[in-house]
């Protein structure tokens, strides 16, 4: 019960902050509003036993990407664009269709049983975590480290100004 | 009535609509950054809840999440970079009026 309470109030935070995401006309403002729901789904990760994920999430999501985007804006938009319209001429056929779209996966999630296996997760995930990456998924691994180094090598080249 | 992995898959396809409504309305090159950044949350929540519910006995779920999130940093880098350029060489960040490969 305590449970389900705090996944109704961690879901009203997160949906709250992400229609201000999508609806606001003010950029900064969604920018910002970006940080509740990052840390809402934080919330959710924790209330699935997922302590690592949440603090890799608060780190990188709340922290890094979110200041990243607030620079983005203020360097380009110069203040909070609104001035500009923010929105294109699809929002009737967009929400149509994303209305449709959310009615069929709610049709499938609740049409389906899924299967309810015995078995629990660790008391403490990190350390699994690192022992999975280091052998069932190390080429998984691997490979994310590289695309990692390559993104941060063209992201610098695309960015820096031409001479 | 507990909690249970089907409260998990609504909230995440709440989330992803809003992403993708988000994709589809918005002019601004960044607004639709925010977007996609909510759906690839949304699609962390369900690789978790999944891995909580359905495969309990290994931490696959997670660990994809855990990539997930690094690809997502990946991205937004890359893209925003994209967006930089895009606005040093058409002094604009809204997508409908970037369109000098429209013939």
């Amino acid at each position: 019960m305590g449970q389900l309470a705090a996944f109704i109030i961690l879901s009203v935070v997160t949906l709250v902050a992400a229609v201000v995401v999508v609806a606001s006309q003010n950029i900064v403002r969604s920018a910002l509003s970006l940080i509740p729901t990052l840390l809402g789904i934080a919330g959710i990760y924790i209330l699935l036993q997922a302590e690592y994920v949440a603090g890799i999430q608060v780190l990188i999501y709340a922290g890094a990407i979110t200041v990243l985007i607030l620079f983005v804006i203020m360097l380009t938009e110069h203040g909070t664009g609104a001035r500009f319209r923010q929105v294109n001429e699809q929002v009737l056929p967009g929400t149509i269709a994303v209305a449709v779209l959310a009615a069929l996966l709610m049709a499938v999630f609740f049409g389906t049983a899924w299967p309810r296996p015995a078995g629990a997760l660790p008391q403490y995930s990190a350390t699994a975590i690192g022992v999975t990456f280091l052998t069932n998924a190390i080429l998984v691994f691997v490979v994310t480290s590289f695309v990692l180094l390559i993104a941060l090598m063209g992201a610098i080249v695309i960015a820096r100004r031409e001479r | 009535m507990t909690l249970g992995l089907t409260h998990f898959l609504v909230l995440s396809t709440l989330l992803f609509c809003l992403g993708l409504f988000a994709m589809l309305t918005r002019r601004n090159a960044v607004a639709i950054l925010m977007g996609v950044e909510l759906m690839l949350n949304a699609a962390n929540i369900n690789l978790v809840a999944f891995n909580k519910y359905v495969a309990p006995g290994a931490l696959n779920g997670q660990v994809f999440a855990l990539v997930v999130i690094t690809l997502a940093a990946c991205e937004a880098g890359v893209g925003l970079a994209l967006v930089m350029s895009a606005y040093r060489n058409l002094e604009t960040v809204h997508v409908d009026e970037i369109n000098v490969m429209k013939w």
